[in-house]
């Protein structure tokens, strides 16, 4: 079980960045490094998680065994703010596509004129 | 319980495989759509309700909808 | 450098950070087994100490207060700049909202859309509320509920047009609504310091565990949270969608230009 949640979250990252390495079109690009920030969230997250314990809100049974909450409080605002920046990413694509008209980034390589 | 993780893990990293794999954006929406979802489910697997909320909301809706604004916009294009 | 170079490159890299990775995993507790934790400390004081069921929103907004409002503080710079890479370019003017891409057929909303996307907006804002509120009981809390929160408005423009859309969230209030969430976070905070000593201490009445408004401080910071998310994912939608529908590109006149 450590493999494979560990080897998930290593494999999510590898494969994310083999995308975004190799890839030929800019929005594409974008969404691979969205995957690639979903490693790290399984990471964490596997990080603080105990076996046979409960989720760590006690609304009902106070003093039972729960999984560890600093972890998923990193994960929680990590969501939400990550998928902002790759937000961002996408209007410097829609601008890029503007000035440029191609989406290709082996193309991008004279800015400077 | 364990059974769960175990196939919820094993989709998280067969869709993340498809994600990188297609190549056109359009359909990538909808591949990363199914990815949120699934790593939402092994976020409750692993007794985190909070997170799975989050990405859930985030990454199912949230997160398909800009990449279609984006690629709507760009195969506008010029009047 | 070539592609060829690159991913060669890429495979290099990619092999040393393999051993890397595998070195550190190799180093991990097992899965399931963390040993003691600093977590396990939270989990038993969450409660006694600040009337928190929701050990995640407590770690959130008065353990590590500080933390989200860095995070918020990022949502906030990455709103704006969004809206100002969108903003309207030189060889750009807005025309009729047509939710079409220039020459292409698209056919009408069809009426089902609209009646479920009409009827579920109340339902979806209401449950946005209810998760901002209840974010120290039961898991939610601003994050989540504002983003619910900009879901209902979405529903809003799937259930008519873009003019309805932007009649009934003009940018400057919603403009507003954000910058006033993100300051209240920082006003809760100086309170705090002026109260408690430090900043984002919590003050106000602890309440009685369970109840919506026990644990001082934490509501208020969640419905800051709260407004500040909705408002700025509503920003985001806003500015792509103007993007989209609105503005269409004319190619400027005159290259060379007469000034």
């Amino acid at each position: 079980m450590s493999v494979l949640a560990y080897g998930v979250a290593a494999w999510l990252l590898f494969v994310g960045l083999w995308g975004i390495v190799q890839s030929r079109n800019l929005v594409h690009l974008v969404i691979c490094l969205a995957v690639v920030q979903a490693a790290t969230y399984v990471l964490l997250v596997a990080i603080g998680y105990r076996a046979g314990a409960v989720a760590p809100v006690f609304a009902v049974r106070l003093g039972t065994v729960a999984v560890d909450p600093v972890v998923q409080a990193l994960c929680l605002t990590d969501v939400v703010v990550g998928t902002t920046v790759t937000a961002l990413l996408l209007a410097l694509v829609v601008q890029i596509h503007k000035r440029t008209g191609s989406l290709d980034p082996d193309s991008l390589r004279d800015l400077g004129e | 319980m364990n059974v769960l993780l175990g196939t919820a893990l094993i989709l998280v990293a067969a869709a993340g495989t498809v994600v990188v794999v297609l190549r056109d954006p359009l359909r990538q929406a909808l591949a990363v759509s199914m990815f949120g979802i699934l790593l939402g489910i092994v976020f409750f697997a692993v007794q985190a309700p909070d997170v799975a909320l989050s990405e859930i909301v985030v990454g199912a809706v949230a997160l398909p909808l800009m990449i279609l604004l984006a690629l709507a916009k760009i195969r506008g294009g010029v009047q | 450098m070539t592609r060829r170079t690159r991913l060669r490159l890429f495979l290099v890299s990619a092999a040393v950070l393999a051993v890397v990775v595998l070195a550190g995993f190799g180093e991990l507790p097992a899965f399931g087994h963390p040993g003691a934790t600093f977590g396990a400390v939270l989990n038993a004081l969450s409660v006694p100490q600040r009337h928190i069921t929701d050990v995640v929103t407590a770690v959130n907004f008065t353990y590590r207060g500080v933390d989200t409002l860095a995070e918020e503080f990022i949502f906030f710079a990455a709103v704006t700049a969004v809206v100002l890479l969108l903003a309207p370019g030189d060889d750009e003017h807005a025309d009729h909202a047509s939710d079409a891409a220039t020459g292409r057929w698209v056919p009408q909303t069809s009426d089902a859309v609209r009646v479920l996307a009409l009827a579920l907006v109340g339902p979806t804002i209401l449950f946005g509320l209810y998760i901002v509120a209840h974010g120290h009981l039961t898991p939610g809390g601003g994050f989540q509920g504002g983003v619910v929160l900009a879901t209902g408005v979405l529903l809003v423009y799937l259930a008519g047009e873009y003019t309805h859309l932007h009649g009934l969230y003009p940018d400057t209030v919603v403009e507003g609504i954000e910058l006033g969430g993100a300051s209240a976070f920082v006003v809760i905070g100086l309170i705090g310091l002026a109260v408690g000593g430090t900043f984002l201490a919590t003050w106000g009445p602890l309440g009685q565990v369970g109840q919506l408004n026990s644990a001082g401080n934490v509501p208020l910071l969640n419905v800051s949270v709260g407004a500040e998310i909705g408002a700025g994912f509503v920003l985001l939608l806003s500015a792509f969608l103007r993007q989209t529908i609105v503005l269409r590109r004319h190619p400027p006149a005159n290259a060379s230009g007469s000034a």
